[in-house]
């Protein structure tokens, strides 16, 4: 395994490292001690390894990941996972604004609470938060899933477009064009292998609320202006 | 009805005038907003009411086409450990696939490599097309980031953060349902033939605080080779500058309101944001408070059309401009060998401007495969090559004329201003006056 510690390494050479990795490595575990907050933690990796932070990170931490499953041991900064294209990052603690914008693939568990904006812009990211989520989150979401095992905060889902979106507690409001849908069987099935791929035990797909696009805005109309 | 005697000439308002009761009676037809593409169609203060004074007894020329005038550039070179190094000081600005043909971006990168500079994505993502034919390409970084990934990140010759455009400085992209092919949607992540429209703020970060920290994660995740351009429209040049180079830029963008746009609201094309030639003097004055000037370089565009206007814009101190506009007129955007087709669209050519729309004849603003085809994109490059080429003679013209033997030797002291408006925004002397509006010397 190797050992990186952000005290004594400067975070280029982490970074410099976890880039020259290709697919077959057998460097496949790495630990970054001491993170300290710092930002841009794993960003860009392409890889299929294990990164295990121990501790609090900053900003954009496994930004664009690829392939990588990186844990922080701690909780972490905004833009967690930003962009993610693949693989899988888990907090242990909260994550901070944004966590998950604009992400295009892979697995974004939060395992305490993700602040406003979590998921905005997301691109077909799955993201699963244990705890609750902050204001605007799933802003302009286009595809992917949110799952909230906690409760949501004001204009969930404001100008969403296909994204997918299910909250088992409650949600303060809803945005712009964001509406409740049926929970259908096929929701049903593709909540419950997100939640198992989560790793989520003890819930019941029944429990959950199931919000998306009501497409009304999808096509300017001048009567529609109110809604904005 | 009422008899004038003697007869009086039928007098039309300047305040109502043709364009805007035409306006009026369109926004009550219609119920919504005009949008067009394009930049700023009302008369501005403009590169045209500066001269250049020329060299004469206190300074000499140089000779043309014998002595050496070099128009080399390098940009990026505050950080980025591979700097771009451009033939021409004019590139080519920002224009997305989607906006234009998938024919009309290889034409832009085919002409800017015949002519050793650069060209720009857009909102929409990197075409292998794109990439395949642009030996230099500048890799936009949007609010909206369709298409965004770490792979054409690291294919970029240079990345460009997008925080506004002069067309439209606070606002977003736009394109309208008719544009959105199988193809764009998919790039785009979006249904199809939908009205897009792509978010005004950055999603992961706020203010220029946030934005040196995101800047880092792009230099992290691109192993800090890339030269890392702010773009930004030309709302308050002085301190979007200063900003942008405490956020860590290599490289600023600053776009006036002449510079085009594929598709936004006329009311905001019109009304909001400076004329390019305002944006200059502040711009420059920014990056020499920081001891920056030359340091982070600074592009300049907006309403660039010959080279008399590049050397005008690098004499007020810019390093390098960007071209959009008039590179689609160089492909053969607007052609009157056309007009018969735009009279169709209820235009002539040379107005044409509704590009969203996406019927474009002349097959560059289109994803209409049959209008698309309509451009060859060898032929355009070629055109768009000469276009550049030329621009790059005129320079060079004007700057040995000044007795300069780099284009960037051009100075505020070689020109002067016919107008008060314009002297006092490039903040040179009014032609036949040591006086400078704004500075003094009443």
């Amino acid at each position: 395994m190797r050992s990186i510690d952000l005290a004594k390494t400067p975070l280029r050479e982490l970074n410099q490292g976890l880039h020259a990795l290709k697919d077959g490595t057998n460097e496949t575990e790495w630990e970054v001690l001491n993170p300290r907050g710092q930002h841009a933690i794993a960003a860009g990796v392409d890889a299929p390894v294990n990164v295990n932070i121990r501790g609090a990170v900053g900003y954009y931490c496994a930004g664009m990941n690829k392939q990588a499953t990186v844990v922080v041991h701690g909780s972490s900064g905004p833009g967690t996972a930003e962009n993610m294209m693949s693989g899988q990052v888990i907090v242990k603690g909260d994550a901070s604004q944004y966590a998950g914008a604009t992400g295009r693939g892979g697995m974004l568990v939060i395992e305490g609470n993700a602040s406003s904006r979590c998921g905005i812009s997301m691109k077909g990211i799955d993201i699963i938060v244990r705890g609750n989520i902050g204001h605007m989150s799933a802003f302009m979401a286009q595809t992917g899933n949110l799952v909230v095992l906690g409760d949501a905060g004001d204009a969930l889902g404001d100008s969403i477009y296909e994204a997918k979106l299910y909250v088992r507690g409650s949600v303060k409001s809803l945005g712009a064009d964001c509406i409740e849908k049926e929970m259908r069987p096929e929701h049903h099935e593709a909540l419950s292998a997100l939640l198992k791929k989560a790793g989520v035990d003890g819930v019941k797909t029944s429990e959950f609320k199931r919000y998306g696009s009501s497409r009304k805005l999808y096509n300017f109309n001048i009567d529609n202006a109110d809604a904005y | 009805m009422t008899y004038h005697n003697p007869p009086t000439t039928p007098r039309k308002s300047a305040t109502f005038d043709d364009y805007t009761l035409s306006e009026i009676r369109r926004a009550a037809q219609t119920g919504i907003y005009d949008i067009r593409g394009a930049g700023a169609k009302r008369k501005l203060p403009h590169f045209d009411d500066l001269l250049f004074l020329g060299a004469s007894m206190s300074r000499y020329p140089l000779e043309g086409y014998r002595e050496r005038c070099s128009t080399a550039v390098t940009l990026g070179t505050r950080y980025a450990k591979k700097p771009i190094e451009l033939k021409t000081p004019i590139t080519i600005a920002g224009m997305s696939f989607g906006a234009l043909s998938g024919n009309a971006k290889e034409a832009l990168g085919r002409g800017a490599t015949l002519a050793g500079t650069s060209t720009t994505t857009g909102d929409g993502g990197m075409t292998p097309e794109e990439r395949g034919h642009s030996e230099k390409l500048v890799y936009q970084y949007l609010p909206s980031r369709y298409g965004m990934n770490p792979d054409d990140l690291r294919r970029a010759d240079a990345i460009e953060l997008v925080v506004g455009q002069g067309a439209k400085p606070g606002g977003g992209g736009m394109l309208l349902g008719q544009k959105i092919s199988d193809r764009v949607a998919e790039m785009r992540t979006l249904p199809k033939g939908i009205d897009q429209r792509s978010s005004c703020r950055h999603p992961d970060w706020t203010g220029p605080d946030d934005l040196e920290i995101k800047i880092l994660e792009l230099r992290e995740i691109t192993d800090w080779e890339k030269p890392i351009y702010i773009k930004v429209g030309g709302a308050r040049p002085y301190y979007d500058v200063a900003l942008a180079v405490k956020a860590g830029a290599d490289v600023v963008v600053v776009d006036g309101m002449q510079g085009g746009t594929a598709a936004t609201q006329e009311v905001f094309i019109e009304h909001v944001g400076q004329p390019t030639l305002a944006c200059i003097r502040p711009a420059v004055q920014a990056l020499q408070d920081l001891g920056m000037h030359r340091k982070v370089q600074l592009i300049v565009s907006g309403g660039i059309r010959n080279g008399a206007d590049v050397a005008k814009a690098l004499a007020l101190g810019a390093d390098a401009v960007a071209v959009g506009t008039a590179a689609l007129v160089a492909l053969g955007d607007n052609d009157p060998a056309l007009e018969d087709e735009y009279r169709k669209l209820g235009t002539t050519a040379g107005a044409y401007d509704d590009w969203h729309e996406g019927r474009d004849p002349a097959g560059i603003t289109t994803q209409n495969p049959e209008l698309a085809q309509r451009l060859d994109p060898v032929r355009a490059g070629r055109r768009l090559a000469n276009y550049l080429k030329v621009m790059t003679l005129e320079l060079q013209t004007i700057a040995r004329a000044a007795g300069h033997n780099h284009v960037h030797n051009l100075e505020p002291e070689d020109l002067c201003a016919l107008t008060l408006e314009a002297a006092a925004m490039a903040r040179v002397p009014l032609a036949g006056t040591s006086w400078i509006p704004g500075q003094g010397n009443f």
